[in-house]
């Protein structure tokens, strides 16, 4: 090993999300060996995977990616980004290698930077089907090649290996598709000899930046230390500190499993794990293990349209209507069904109805409703918007006039804040391919180089 | 006497785990709490189940977490994130129910 020390700067948990300049100089002050930030999730839905959108402002991608970009080159500091675009398919790396582009010629920046692109091609993945090296992750269905041709864009969440290959070529920034979020963080020091366990339990921390110090933020920055048998997390700005309670809740994050976490190619085991406090803010991290699994395999992610959507939001404060909102609500659905001569068109129908289920749905374990007032928003989900807006306004205007049993008021059971009263909200995407491939240990993923010479792409 | 949850755990969240599953966390407020609620299963997939109105199956994993002094409950999610009928997209205002367990 080359060093005895790795620092890893993470400037903000989703790139985009933005951080104080303080708090990123600070980063900068203590030199660190790399700068890298996860760019994307699906937490925000199906949506920008399938409509190739991102779901991060480009103002705010713009202006976090030139603070890493401008320091990386003058520093000569690695810069990676993973998961590009948000989504991370070839739509979303595209779109974020051109605020790249304009950083690179705003400030005539010379760098040179690998592009890797992560989505799978459809064939590719059907015949992983044929071949049944196609495995469903928990609750999802099977994978049928119908999916595959019904979704849009196909990624998969690349591990470090194809980070290392672009870095192995001396790229200054790294530019990737969707990428396991720890990715980034630990490819330039498991290349470097550092223990893969503990840069990807590091990574799989820092991705969330100062999300897992106390208190947390979405937007600071975070630092982590890798030594050869550690790792020590602290924040950045003065306000916030790393706890032993912090990290360790965070490894609990949005994980199914604390103590296995799966990624590409096999899993952090936290079982031997341990956390200490070693002062002024900092926790130091003991015996995670990178346990490689037998066969190597990516998860692959997508989505299909299923229709598209308008919406009208409404609420209502009459006391017996409220009283008897479910009956109501499903006299509405079947008179729009007598109206419209067809016995399913109410299933494209749903009524959200904040005050009663709205938040939980059908886990809602409240039977009773205690508000004095609900707001309840239509929504009409049709194969096309033409559909969608004619069942949203017959919808709308029926549960407006619409003379439920002991009706008193009859001017109109619904106050509307806004006029136009209905939203037509586009195309709606579902999660189509959530399933783990087993790629038979071949390369998939290969980057591109470009270079940029006082601002001007070669 | 029963006493509330409230008293003895500091985060009680919930959380989407990839767009397939839900995932809660209850963090108590020391390593005492956390052994009590263990020892006596306070947390099982029964009562889980009975709160939530779901079915035992639905349930994938508990798991106590000693490092952060917290167990973890990954269900099943109604549908997937986003899909039709959707209420809470990055299943995060799912946790409410937790607040009536006593202990």
């Amino acid at each position: 090993m080359t060093k005895k020390e790795f620092k890893v700067l993470s400037p903000t948990a989703i790139l985009g999300y933005g951080f104080p300049e303080s708090s990123f100089k600070r980063g900068i002050e203590k030199k660190p060996d790399l700068i890298a930030v996860d760019a994307g999730s699906t937490d925000p839905g199906p949506f920008y995977l399938g409509a190739g959108k991102a779901f991060t402002d480009r103002e705010f991608v713009k202006r976090d990616l030139k603070y890493m970009i401008c320091a990386g080159v003058e520093h000569k500091i690695p810069v990676v980004v993973g998961t590009a675009g948000g989504s991370g398919a070839d739509v979303h790396l595209e779109w974020c290698r051109q605020i790249v582009e304009e950083i690179a010629k705003e400030n005539k920046l010379s760098f040179s930077m690998a592009v890797i692109p992560c989505d799978v091609s459809k064939e590719n993945v059907k015949m992983a089907i044929d071949e049944g090296r196609i495995v469903p992750l928990a609750y999802v269905p099977e994978l049928t090649k119908k999916d595959v041709d019904d979704t849009t864009y196909v990624v998969a969440q690349i591990g470090t290996d194809p980070i290392i290959e672009a870095l192995k070529d001396g790229c200054d920034v790294v530019l990737a598709g969707r990428c396991y979020d720890p990715a980034c963080f630990a490819a330039l020091p498991i290349m470097k000899g550092y223990d893969p366990g503990l840069a990807l339990h590091m990574g799989k921390i820092l991705e969330c930046a100062a999300i897992a110090a106390t208190p947390g933020s979405g937007s600071d920055c975070a630092m982590g230390t890798l030594t050869e048998d550690s790792f020590i997390l602290e924040a950045l700005s003065p306000d916030r500190n790393f706890t032993c309670e912090s990290a360790a809740a965070h490894t609990l994050y949005e994980k199914t499993d604390p103590y296995h976490l799966p990624g590409p190619g096999g899993e952090i085991n936290l079982e031997n794990c341990s956390f200490k406090d070693v002062g002024n803010g900092r926790v130091e991290v003991k015996g995670s293990k990178f346990v490689p699994t037998e066969k190597f395999y990516l998860k692959l992610e997508g989505a299909k349209c299923i229709g598209y959507r308008t919406i009208s939001i409404a609420g209502t404060h009459d006391p017996i209507m409220i009283a008897n909102i479910d009956k109501v609500l499903q006299e509405v659905k079947d008179r729009i069904n007598v109206i419209s001569g067809d016995s399913k068109r109410s299933d494209n129908l749903f009524f959200h109805v904040y005050g009663k289920n709205g938040v939980m749905g059908s886990l809602e374990p409240n039977p009773n409703v205690k508000s004095h007032e609900l707001c309840i928003v239509i929504e009409a989900l049709c194969p096309t918007q033409d559909q969608a807006n004619t069942l949203c306004s017959v919808a709308r205007s029926t549960m407006l006039h619409y003379g439920y049993e002991g009706r008193v008021s009859t001017a109109g059971n619904l106050a509307f804040p806004f006029s136009p009263s209905d939203i037509t909200v586009g195309k709606v995407f579902e999660f189509s391919i959530y399933h783990l491939m087993d790629t038979k240990n071949q390369v998939l993923f290969k980057h591109r180089i470009e270079k940029y010479e006082n601002g001007t792409r070669k | 006497m029963k006493r509330n949850i409230i008293e003895a755990a500091k985060v009680i969240r919930s959380k989407n785990s990839g767009p397939y599953e839900l995932t809660f966390d209850i963090m108590f407020k020391s390593k005492e709490y956390f052994e009590h609620f263990k020892e006596n299963k306070i947390i099982n997939k029964k009562m889980f189940a009975e709160l939530y109105k779901i079915p035992e199956e639905d349930i994938m994993v508990i798991v106590w977490f000693a490092p952060a002094n917290a167990v973890k409950v990954t269900i099943k999610r109604p549908i997937s994130s986003g899909a039709p009928g959707e209420t809470d997209i990055y299943g995060a205002q799912q946790h409410a129910p937790l607040f009536n367990i006593e202990f």
